[in-house]
């Protein structure tokens, strides 16, 4: 039952695309979906009739992934939504994430699951200030792979020229924000050059298609070397008195959020700090030898120790830090702006506390990463804030570690999620 | 201590992880869950991923159906006898009882009892208290389901509202309510027909029998195969032929089994899982557009039912 990756089976790659308005976003998504040959056939039909109702003459693409009855009406993409395609080898999950400046939290969450970003740049625009914000915010998130499209390279009589001066543009933005490893590609949506085909129009361009980069692309637990960190989601104590063996059954179950673990493994269990090793490493009740990375598993200890939902079992000797104070980047998604004299609440892994704001460092202007002074956070601002908690969480800091180093703010009065946080 | 993994998990275990840690969330934040359980493909996948989330221990929640009355009978069957297999607790509700209490009103005796589905779910979330339902409901099924939040909020009139979703961050899921409202979860909301096909597979789970390729007589309904004179559970006789129709025995399968009325089979050959694996990487007919009547009313419609508190 251990998972055995065969040549075949190259995992799972989840990347975010976004882009300003207009720049072919939807049409790049609709062209991977049908070169990769899964658009299937009376989705198409469905779809030839509703461009004939607009009146359009060929088949419209962007038609495929404006999901609500409202974007329908207004011809544009407001919220998150998810695609997939398979290419045999890999599969895919597709965060389409819209480009409007009011929807940035939307393009934050988005980006918190993608492990690259595909960044759409219109060539006849080049760099605009939504690029460099979309690239803040998937760099900000900590995405690790950024690919910039040049899109629409067809409405530029396929310029190598206007392909490297955009390039340039970016490259120079980018040295500035620190944002390292980007490919770049040139490729029109609209004709399918360079996304799945080559073509023949960019014969110039020696590198891969954009599929190519995707097929090839790391996946994100297999870049770090992070320690072992297993939070308790829930707690099994069958007490099947059909079963006496399982009298004593205390099993402790989670998602190994990084890390691996077996059998004898020395462990450490908080907040309690009491230590033990892992007696065994089980799934659907049938132990296996070991758990990767992501992989859902129970553990059994070699010692009783009291653990309950929201403890944290790592690695003993790479412990993470209990932190009662929290300083953090926090990007505000409620109408309603933080308030200093409200209660919150911190979900941090399977862990929930309450949080109060004690201080806002600095905001962050998205287009250009300034710092500026700040005495609140409305919806859609970034800033480096503190918070004191009721207890503490056990935490890692978000650049090493996406899944410990990140949290929510709950608002109790309504229970939204209203802003979400890396620990820095 | 190990503390690289550098195989990638394979998608298949990913997917399952993935919707492992769901119910466990669910199971860990919510006080009443209850996960639907129809007798279906995805919901089949759903035990399964409930078994090795929870073994040995007992599911921490019922499996509920909804019945419309006008299920296949092959499938209401099975639904039965998995349920005791597992040993867990099997709630049944029917919309034949919501249209006797005289909540459920049907246009005409013909109307196709799905969205009413919708009525009965909401008085059996009241009648035990429910916070939470798990359902087996993907998101490559439909566009409006692309957008909906894998814990997705309803309120307490089971309403969902697409403009106003929770932001959905990291593995970090919010299923906080309120009494009377509710949380609907959506575990597979990442997994394609495909993923679910590979799964039953590499599972070798059982399913019922009108998945696979069987001779049956139907007419052909402005494009669709309709199964023609089926006996439900409940004794009526249902798709009844127009004069005007004819009758042919056809070789069919079904891709989703819901009401008799409004599911429609394809044409198949395919008598194994391994067949459908083949036939369903090379199809060229997405899953509900051939074979669910009741969304082709227009491109909105299930957007249209989620919002009334349709799964």
């Amino acid at each position: 039952m251990s998972p055995t990756a065969t040549p075949e089976d190259h995992g799972l790659l989840r990347f975010l695309t976004c882009g300003s308005v207009d720049d072919g976003k939807s049409t790049l998504i609709g062209r991977l979906l049908y070169d990769s040959k899964t658009i299937l056939a009376d989705t198409l039909s469905a779809i030839a009739k509703t461009s004939q109702k607009r009146g359009l003459e060929s088949v419209d693409l962007s038609l495929l992934t404006d999901g609500l009855q409202a974007e329908r009406e207004q011809g544009i993409t407001i919220d998150v939504a998810y695609r997939y395609f398979s290419t045999g080898t890999r599969k895919y999950i597709i965060a389409d994430a819209p480009g409007h400046e009011q929807y940035t939290r939307n393009m934050v969450t988005a980006a918190s699951t993608a492990n690259l970003a595909v960044i759409l740049v219109d060539a006849r625009k080049g760099v605009l200030t939504q690029t460099r914000r979309h690239s803040i915010l998937a760099h900000l998130v900590g995405i690790p792979h950024l690919i910039v499209a040049i899109n629409k390279m067809d409405l530029v009589g396929y310029s190598q020229d206007v392909f490297r001066k955009i390039m340039d543009d970016y490259l120079a933005f980018a040295a500035r924000r620190g944002i390292e490893d980007v490919h770049f590609i040139p490729l029109s949506a609209l004709n399918g050059d360079m996304v799945v085909e080559r073509g023949e129009a960019l014969d110039w361009y020696q590198g891969p298609t954009l599929l190519e980069i995707l097929e090839n692309a790391p996946l994100a637990h297999s870049e770090h070397g992070e320690p072992f960190r297993f939070p308790v989601q829930y707690v099994c104590r069958p007490q099947d008195s059909a079963n006496p063996a399982l009298h004593d059954y205390r099993g402790f179950m989670g998602r190994v959020e990084s890390g691996a673990v077996r059998a004898g493994d020395a462990v450490t269990v908080l907040p309690s700090g009491l230590s033990t090793t892992v007696k065994a490493v089980q799934l659907g009740g049938v132990d296996i030898d070991a758990a990767a990375t992501e992989q859902s598993v129970t553990l059994l200890l070699g010692d009783e120790i009291d653990v309950s939902r929201g403890d944290m079992i790592a690695a003993r000797d790479a412990l993470p830090a209990a932190k009662k104070e929290l300083e953090a980047i926090v990007c505000w998604f409620s109408e309603t702006p933080l308030d200093r004299a409200r209660t919150y609440l911190i979900r941090h892994t399977a862990r929930e506390v309450k949080a109060k704001l004690t201080a806002i460092v600095h905001k962050l202007d998205v287009n250009t990463l300034e710092r500026l002074p700040a005495e609140k956070l409305t919806m859609n601002d970034i800033a480096r804030v503190q918070f004191k908690l009721a207890q503490p969480v056990f935490a890692d800091p978000y650049a090493d570690n996406r899944a410990t180093g990140a949290f929510i703010v709950i608002d109790e009065s309504n229970n939204n999620t209203v802003g979400a946080g890396m620990i820095q | 201590m190990t503390t690289t993994s550098p195989a990638p998990l394979p998608h298949l275990d990913w997917l399952e992880a993935e919707a492992i840690h769901i119910m466990r969330e669910v199971a860990g934040q919510c006080s009443a869950p209850v996960l639907l359980f129809s007798g279906g493909k995805d919901s089949i996948c759903m035990l399964r991923i409930a078994e090795k989330a929870f073994r040995p221990g007992r599911f921490p929640f019922p499996l509920m159906h909804i019945d419309t009355g006008h299920n296949y009978r092959e499938v209401v069957e099975f639904r039965d006898k998995r349920a005791a297999e597992l040993g867990e607790r099997l709630i049944v509700r029917s919309v034949e009882d919501s249209m006797r209490r005289g909540s459920v009103v049907l246009k005409h005796a013909n109307e196709p009892r799905n969205r009413h589905q919708s009525v009965t779910l909401l008085e059996a979330i009241e009648e035990f208290g429910f916070d939470c339902c798990i359902g087996g409901a993907r998101r490559d099924e439909e566009k409006a389901r692309a957008k909906e939040r894998i814990m997705s909020f309803r309120d307490e009139f089971g309403q969902w509202d697409p403009k106003n979703q929770r932001p959905e961050l990291w593995n970090l899921y919010n299923a906080r309510v309120h009494k009377g409202e509710n949380i609907r979860a959506f575990p597979i909301s990442n997994w394609t027909e495909l993923d679910v096909w590979q799964y039953i597979q590499r599972e070798g789970l059982q399913l019922p029998s009108i998945y696979f390729a069987h001779t049956r007589p139907v007419v052909i309904r402005q494009g669709a195969i309709v199964p023609a004179n089926v006996v439900a559970p409940n004794g009526e006789t249902l798709n009844t032929p127009k004069a005007d129709e004819e009758v042919v025995d056809l070789k069919v399968r079904f891709r989703t089994v819901g009401d008799i009325t409004c599911t429609a089979p394809v044409e198949s050959a395919a008598a194994t899982v391994d067949d459908i694996l083949l036939e369903t990487a090379t199809t060229t007919i997405t899953e509900r557009g051939a074979t669910r009547l009741d969304d082709q009313t227009s491109d909105a419609s299930m957007e249209q039912r989620k919002k009334e508190g349709y799964f």
